[in-house]
C-alpha cells in the first residue's frame, strides 16, 4: 500500500478510521482510495464473513484497540457492522460512527489530515451526502426525455443537452 | 397478508432481512422475539433504527409473540417473524402455525461444526432441527431470496457445504 501520510516518502502513514462493511466492501473501497491518493494506509478495512453479531463487535473493538481509531466507517444503516459499531460506540463522546459510507466520503476523510480524525470524519460525511449525481431524463420522462440515462432515482438530475 | 417468512438469524435486524428479503417481499413489519432484546430499550432503539421508517418493528419475549401471533397472521400487511437461535423458534413453533422456517444465519461459536457458509451448528442444535423437521415443518438454509433453499438433511449430511 502506498505511503499517504504525505510526510517522508516511506513512512507508514497513521491509521485514522476503520471501514468495515459486506463481503469485501471495506477492501475494495479502501483499495480505490489507495489508487486515487496514494492514502489508502490511514483506512483500515474490516472484513466479517462468518462471523455472529457477537464476534463482529470484538473484531471491530480488537481493531480499534489495536490502532486507537476513534473513527468507523461502515456500509449500510442497517448492517452488522452498523449495529456492532453502535455497540461498541454506546457513551463514548470522543468517537464517531459514519453508515453509509462511499468512495467520495473517504477521499475527503483522507485529504482532511489537518482537521481531528473525528471532526474530518464528520465534514466528510457532508461532503458524501452530495456527492451523487443523477445524469438523465428526470423521472417520468420515460424515452423522450433522451436515452442511457440513470432517470428514476429520485430527481435532481442533470438536463440532457 | 401475513407473516410470510420465519426465519432464523442471529444478527437479528441486519441488510439481509431489511434490504434482501424486505424489499422484494415488501416487507412492511418484523416481529423480533428475543428475551433478551424485550428486556432492553437500548437494544431496541438500536435495531429500530437499523430498520426503514416506513416498516414497524415488534418487540417481544417468547410469552408474549405466542400470545400475539394470531394477531400477526391478521395483519394486512407482509411481516417477518424473527428470532436469533433455534430455541426461540421451537417454543414459537410448540405454540402452532409454524409451517416452514427459513434459516438465515447461524454463525460461528465455540462447540459448533460448519454446515454452510452462513450455517454453523452443535449437536443439540442440529438435534432440535431434526425435531422440528420430524414434526412436519419445513427448515431450509437460503441466506437470501436469490439464493437456492437448502433443505434440512442436505444441510446435516454436508451435501451442501
Amino acid at each position: 500500500m502506498s505511503d499517504g501520510s504525505g510526510t517522508t516518502e516511506n513512512a507508514k502513514p497513521t491509521p485514522r478510521a476503520i471501514v468495515a462493511g459486506h463481503g469485501d466492501f471495506a477492501a475494495g473501497l479502501v483499495s480505490a482510495v489507495d489508487v486515487i491518493t496514494g492514502r489508502g494506509g490511514q483506512l483500515i478495512p474490516v472484513a466479517v464473513p462468518g462471523l455472529c453479531a457477537e464476534d463482529i463487535e470484538k473484531l471491530i473493538r480488537q481493531r480499534m484497540l489495536e490502532s486507537g481509531v476513534k473513527v468507523i466507517f461502515t456500509d449500510l444503516q442497517a448492517g452488522s457492522c452498523t449495529m456492532a459499531a453502535r455497540k461498541i460506540l454506546r457513551g463514548a463522546d470522543d468517537a464517531v460512527l459514519i453508515a453509509g459510507v462511499n468512495l467520495p466520503t473517504l477521499l475527503d476523510f483522507v485529504f482532511a489530515e489537518q482537521m481531528p480524525a473525528v471532526d474530518a470524519a464528520r465534514h466528510s460525511a457532508e461532503r458524501g451526502k452530495t456527492a451523487i449525481t443523477v445524469v438523465g431524463p428526470k423521472a417520468g420522462a420515460g424515452a423522450a426525455g433522451g436515452a442511457g440515462g440513470v432517470g428514476g432515482a429520485g430527481g435532481g438530475g442533470v438536463k440532457q443537452a | 397478508m401475513t407473516l410470510v417468512l420465519h426465519r432464523i438469524d442471529d444478527r437479528l435486524i441486519h441488510g439481509q432481512v431489511v434490504v434482501g428479503w424486505g424489499q422484494p417481499l415488501d416487507i412492511r413489519f418484523i416481529v423480533l422475539v428475543d428475551d433478551d432484546v424485550a428486556a432492553s430499550e437500548w437494544e431496541q432503539e438500536l435495531y429500530r433504527m437499523g430498520a426503514p421508517p416506513e416498516m414497524d418493528v415488534y418487540f417481544l419475549n417468547v410469552d408474549a409473540a405466542v400470545a400475539k401471533l394470531p394477531s400477526y397472521r391478521a395483519d394486512a400487511r407482509h411481516g417477518i417473524l424473527l428470532t436469533g437461535d433455534i430455541e426461540t423458534m421451537r417454543r414459537l413453533v410448540d405454540a402452532g402455525g409454524v409451517a416452514s422456517i427459513n434459516i438465515g444465519g447461524i454463525h460461528h461459536r465455540a462447540g459448533r461444526s460448519q454446515r454452510l457458509r452462513y450455517v454453523f451448528l452443535n449437536e443439540s442444535e442440529e438435534s432440535a432441527l431434526r425435531d422440528l423437521a420430524a414434526r412436519g415443518v419445513s427448515v431450509t438454509a437460503q441466506d437470501v431470496p436469490g439464493a437456492r433453499p437448502i433443505p434440512l438433511d442436505d444441510i446435516l449430511n454436508g451435501v451442501a457445504k
